[in-house]
């Protein structure tokens, strides 16, 4: 066993109201610069919908991620050496056009109109050239299923399902979506970091957190196409490539990383996990089917006794370890079992997991008579959005699995309905129960952090020490620009 | 004159890139590679830098290996089947490259403004002597026939003969002033190496061949703890 610890996240999607407020809080922070306009280490979008960029998880187009070749684990991109070979043209890479092309506005035209009969409109210029642009698309330009011919009817996920149901999804009666908020997994099997020919992309031991070394980056953009989630980013000002950072510099201080700590509907919540690094080649290896089960089993429990002595001999301190006992991650994703991560057929890992959202039957045409079901909660059959979809997203196809997600989700809804309000039937909160394979315990302890938990309870952030650690490799004494972390120059291209 | 030209200007040429090139790299690291601007255009830069880059580095080699094994080199091209054969697959590996530079040049004047948008005035030189170069070149190949051959005992003895400090100018000198116009273009890109993208052929990451796949990086390396080694990773440790 190789104890290692990561800070993982769990989003709830099911509380997720897409006010984006989490992406602007990214993007004051660190993507409002010359070259990262068109940036959102943060994202939100619509499912169904194509994502950002656009039609990013189709993998037949992209190859990012891995793939199980012969029992051995390669990386979907190309083999390594004719990643050399194409160097000079990587044919993987999303163009601008894949994201958008950013813009601002003349507004002096507006404050510099002279007066006459029609109001004076600002033009558009591009942020890449300074020159006049047409808008053809933007951030979140298919938000609430705007242009969902042409956006959301592509969503490569809706290729599992049938015509009919397609059809239906985007019947205005029954049209359904919800948000996907997004931003770096920090997988524990990071293609992105495989990819990189410089070796500039590597994985922090003490806390998992994936991050780019600008200056090993020799910009060949092999992690963009590495990485299936497209959540590294191509720099166009400086030639490097960027992403997200999980705000490391606030987490080092004990504070939640901004999308997290601005997050509106408290749906984000952060952890510590414990797996055991000797066995990640083996689970990202597993049949489509078991891949979510083989990282739930490399997961480990921070109360084993082996696995405290053995996470102490690995240098994780007591401080941490007690941490990951408390983590919200460790609870949703391994005790409950509702955390799942996005796509895990891309077999990265990914340390960010999402509670899918209930979406709960609501009404139907019946004889031009629109009648709204009665059957709230229970009903998976007539869920809104085909249990196929959500297995494609989530559990790489595999229906029972996601199923028995949503029926303890139910489960604590129906059970909790039936305790405050008292509507319900005592045997079918029973029922429910029983179908959710779950306790009153512990649905009350979901019930608890799904919607009591305050702050700390949903960001349980252990002392890293680092600055103690920084202490020892660098000269905290000598003045700037000859020492310390980070940049010693500003960060400016040569010719 | 000829002293200067063909024994100070290559050694001047050199030493500056190796210098500039090793100071580059230890300070400003940062900018250590070439500024892609292949996410901002796609297309053309497809039929640019493919044909480009196969090209010029086959016709580079072309150049350095019978520099490096003359002996072989001759035993080679001294069937004349094998001499002509040569010849023609250099030619029509000139015209490939040179279309690709052509592509690449037009790809970056203002009409396109995506790539336009991040071309320094170094692009624009290191494009424009890149041009004269390949198509000098070409004339060369035309012009001046069975260039495998002289090359071995004009240019070859010279070179060695710089290499070995002891500069003998006597076999280039001889040549047409066309064939030394290439040969000194040639040594001012060498020049030019620190000073422009062309830096990042010293940077072809071979390493990745052999590394690990997964790179973890610890400030302090639990693995070599109890070795008693416990610092591993940091820009200056302390003594």
């Amino acid at each position: 066993m190789n104890v290692r610890c990561q800070v993982s996240m769990v989003f709830h999607l099911d509380k997720c109201i897409g006010c984006h407020t989490c992406s602007l809080a990214c993007k004051n922070l660190w993507t409002s610069r010359q070259g990262t306009e068109y940036m959102w280490w943060n994202n939100v979008e619509t499912k169904p919908g194509t994502g950002y960029p656009t039609l990013y998880e189709d993998q037949e187009e992209y190859h990012g991620g891995w793939e199980v070749k012969d029992g051995e684990l390669k990386l979907k991109l190309n083999t390594r050496s004719k990643e050399l070979l194409n160097l000079g043209f990587n044919t993987r890479l999303p163009s601008l056009d894949d994201y958008y092309e950013p813009w601002t506005y003349k507004y002096d035209e507006l404050t510099n109109s002279p007066l006459q009969q029609i109001q004076p409109i600002a033009t558009p210029v591009s942020l890449v050239t300074g020159k006049e642009m047409e808008i053809e698309a933007g951030p979140n330009w298919d938000d609430c299923l705007s242009g969902s011919p042409i956006y959301a009817a592509n969503d490569p996920n809706l290729r599992s399902i049938a015509d009919e149901e397609r059809r239906q999804l985007f019947e205005m009666e029954r049209v359904v979506y919800f948000y996907l908020p997004r931003i770096c997994n920090h997988c524990m099997n990071p293609s992105c970091v495989a990819a990189c020919p410089a070796g500039a992309i590597y994985k922090r031991g003490e806390d998992g957190i994936v991050l780019v070394s600008q200056e090993k980056c020799m910009g060949w953009r092999m992690c963009v196409s590495g990485c299936p989630y497209k959540k590294v980013y191509f720099n166009w000002s400086t030639g490097k490539a960027e992403k997200c950072i999980l705000c490391y510099p606030r987490l080092e201080t004990q504070q939640a990383p901004a999308c997290m700590h601005s997050c509106v509907g408290r749906i984000r919540y952060l952890g510590m996990l414990l797996y055991d690094a000797d066995r990640i080649e083996q689970a990202a290896k597993s049949p489509d089917h078991e891949l979510v089960q083989a990282q739930r089993d490399i997961i480990l429990d921070p109360f084993d006794p082996q696995v405290i002595r053995e996470a102490r001999e690995n240098g994780v301190e007591d401080k941490v370890i007690e941490s990951a006992q408390k983590s919200p991650v460790y609870a949703y994703v391994k005790r409950w079992k509702l955390a799942l991560p996005l796509h895990p057929e891309f077999r990265t890992l990914p340390m960010l997991f999402y509670v899918p959202p209930l979406l709960p039957v609501t009404g139907s045409m019946n004889d031009g008579i629109y009648e709204s079901s009665r059957d709230f909660f229970s009903s998976l059959e007539n869920a809104r959005l085909p249990i196929r979809y959500m297995a494609s997203l989530f559990t790489a196809g595999d229906e029972e699995m996601i199923k028995a997600v949503y029926r303890k989700m139910m489960a604590v809804r129906v059970y909790k309905r039936a305790q405050t309000v008292g509507d319900i039937p005592e045997g079918e909160a029973a029922e429910a129960l029983e179908r959710g394979g779950t306790t009153p315990e512990e649905i009350d302890d979901i019930y608890r952090l799904t919607s009591l938990a305050g702050f700390d309870e949903r960001f349980v952030i252990p002392p890293f020490s680092r600055e103690a650690a920084v202490e020892l490799v660098h000269l905290t004494h000598t003045p700037a620009e000859s020492s310390g972390m980070g940049f010693i120059h500003a960060p400016e291209r040569g010719l | 004159m000829d002293t200067i030209l063909f024994v100070a200007f290559p050694y001047i040429a050199v030493i500056l890139a190796v210098g500039f090139g090793i100071y580059r790299n230890v300070r400003n690291r940062f900018t250590f590679s070439s500024l892609s601007s292949q996410l901002l255009e796609n297309r053309q830069l497809f039929w640019g830098s493919v044909p480009w880059h196969y090209g010029i580095t086959l016709l580079l080699l072309a150049h350095l290996i019978p520099w490096i094994i003359p002996g072989a080199a001759r035993y080679v091209l001294s069937d004349p089947v094998r001499l002509v054969i040569l010849e023609l697959i250099g030619l029509a590996l000139s015209l490939f490259t040179a279309f690709g530079l052509i592509v690449l040049i037009i790809r970056r004047l203002p009409g396109n403004s995506r790539a336009h948008a991040v071309t320094s005035w170094m692009d624009g030189v290191l494009l424009f002597l890149l041009a004269v170069q390949t198509f000098s070149g070409i004339g060369v190949a035309l012009f001046d026939r069975w260039g495998s051959l002289w090359f071995l005992s004009s240019i070859v003895p010279w070179l060695w003969s710089l290499v070995r400090l002891q500069p003998d100018i006597t076999p280039v000198i001889a040549l047409p002033a066309f064939i030394q116009f290439h040969v000194l273009i040639g040594f001012l890109l060498i020049l030019l190496f620190p000073f422009s993208r062309l830096i990042h052929i010293f940077t072809i990451p071979l390493g990745y061949l052999r590394r690990p796949y997964q790179v973890v990086i610890w400030y302090r390396d639990p693995r070599r703890r109890n070795e008693g080694q416990v610092i591993t990773y940091g820009k200056q440790p302390l003594e």
